[in-house]
């Protein structure tokens, strides 16, 4: 009951901002050549939507997003799990994953682009390479701390070390691993929308800039509304998946 | 000085002996290959190299990029931390205030670009402004985690001692929950870095990520590697850096 009302208090903070919004564009107080009222955002996110091409847009961008990740995750955990699991690996790699990853990933853009042109291939490779650190990172450190007395238990009950890999290792890393895919998502959707703007993909990206080009900035503003919608959706769900598998660990 | 301990030295040269295989693979690989417009062998990346200090090119451009990141990294980092220690400590405010920060927060950085585009046009101002924007989310979760972590035990000695709210964050707040702040700031300045540089790559005309940019059009992927190389070297030289910092201006408190 109390948390509903803070919430509906919450809620009112937010309509608060978005009218203040509305004043600060209705009043000229930012010419509205660079701020529309929310009423005319919503306006060019409806009819984008409905009667524009805003859908298959968005629709460009989730794909981009979701493809790369999916490489990245699938990757990322099988190498970690890897080299998390082997000392020797991690002596060898760990250092030069220590450098690359405070790399940008954006800046391996135009090798990228001289390798695979302006193509869909290249920003899912782009979105892939710089997804991969968070869930790599995460899933190296999640299999190398395993408590050593379950391995132990492992090795009494005679367990392959594939099987204790998954029945030990892999539920004991899952927390790490689950964090690291949350991150990655959130790294993806980025270069998601930097690939499109660059390469002129069929994307959000691409749709704001060439909305900024024309000086429309409803349009932009709508864009960046779905984007934002698609980083809160995307960042719930993995967290509730989260909480999901992770229930066991509460108790 | 301290000697090393030899099993440690060991242990690193185990990380450097991958890098080098790497190098000696590709100069062999690009050598095989012949001229290519994507690769180019290490040798001819350590020429480009020194042939962009030598330009200053390098030197220009690196500097675009760490005053447009340092700009935004102050800018962002004093509203982050302003707002943070607000919400750390009200409740009140903090459970006003969530579902617009739970909204604003996942909008992608770079998904502002155009906007900050149109309003301010190319330069160090619209580079400023998605740094800035980008730097304010983690300075504000960390700042509210560890103010809102202050052993409440303190809080109640300030109201004892009728400190001003002024007075309590500068003497109580500040000295507990800095330690952690620095963290943020540590991990506030990597995300200034990669951001500035994307922002370059994207749209922006100056600075580290336009001569990526430029270069790998220009199909030199000597220079552009190079190039690469530097922004890895760039990036990781500021964590180190503020790693030993931190180490330095806590040491004893954790």
């Amino acid at each position: 009951m109390k948390a509903l009302a803070w919430r509906l208090a919450s809620l009112g903070a937010l309509a608060f901002f978005v009218l203040i919004w509305g004043v600060i564009a209705a009043l000229k107080i930012v010419p509205p050549l660079f701020l529309p009222t929310p009423a005319r955002t919503w306006t060019a996110l409806l009819h984008g939507l409905w009667h524009g091409d805003l859908a298959s847009k968005l629709e460009g961008t989730l794909s981009h997003m979701l493809l790369g990740w999916l490489v990245a995750s699938l990757l990322g955990v099988a190498l970690g799990a890897i080299i998390g699991s082997s000392v020797r690996a991690r002596e060898y790699i760990g250092p030069t994953l220590e450098f690359l990853r405070p790399l940008p990933a954006s800046a391996i853009i135009p090798i990228a682009i001289t390798m695979f042109g302006l193509t869909p291939s290249m920003a899912i490779g782009v979105i892939a390479f710089g997804s991969i650190w968070p869930m790599l990172l995460a899933t190296v450190h999640g299999f190398a701390y395993v408590e050593p007395r379950l391995l132990e238990v492992a090795r009494a009950l005679n367990m392959s070390r594939l099987a204790a890999a998954f029945k030990i290792a892999l539920p004991s890393a899952l927390p790490d691993i689950l964090a690291g895919l949350r991150l990655g998502l959130t790294v993806a959707l980025i270069l998601a929308v930097i690939c499109e703007m660059i390469a002129g993909l069929e994307g959000l990206g691409s749709w704001e800039l060439v909305a900024a080009r024309a000086y429309r900035s409803p349009n932009i503003f709508a864009g960046v509304i779905l984007l934002g919608a698609i980083g809160l959706i995307a960042n719930s769900a993995l967290s509730l998946i989260e909480a999901r598998a992770l229930r066991w660990r509460r108790r | 000085m301290k000697r090393q301990d030899p099993m440690k030295r060991l242990a690193g040269m185990k990380g450097l002996l991958l890098p080098a295989l790497l190098i000696v693979l590709a100069e062999i690989g690009a050598r095989l290959h012949g001229p290519s417009d994507v690769i180019a062998p290490p040798s001819q990346v350590v020429f480009a190299f020194g042939e962009a200090i030598r330009s200053g090119s390098l030197v220009s451009a690196t500097l675009d990029t760490l005053i447009a990141a340092f700009g935004g990294l102050v800018i962002g980092g004093a509203i982050g931390l302003a707002l943070g220690v607000v919400l750390g400590l009200s409740r009140t405010l903090d459970r006003v205030l969530e579902l617009p920060v739970e909204v604003l927060r996942p909008i992608p950085s770079v998904a502002v670009i155009p906007v900050a585009l149109v309003a301010l046009g190319f330069g160090y101002g619209l580079e400023i402004a998605i740094v800035a924007f980008a730097c304010v989310w983690p300075m504000l979760i960390f700042a509210r985690a560890a103010v809102a972590g202050v052993e409440p035990r303190l809080l109640e000695v300030a109201r004892a001692l009728k400190l001003s709210p002024w007075a309590t964050v500068t003497k109580i707040v500040a000295p507990a929950a800095l330690p952690s702040i620095f963290v943020a700031f540590r991990l506030a300045a990597g995300v200034a870095l990669i951001v500035a540089v994307t922002v370059e790559i994207a749209v922006n005309p100056q600075g580290l990520g336009a001569a990526l940019m430029t270069y790998g059009q220009a199909l030199r992927p000597d220079i552009t590697i190079a190039f690469l190389v530097w922004v890895g070297v760039v990036g990781f030289a500021l964590n180190q850096g503020l790693l030993i910092a931190e180490a330095r201006l806590f040491r004893g408190q954790r």
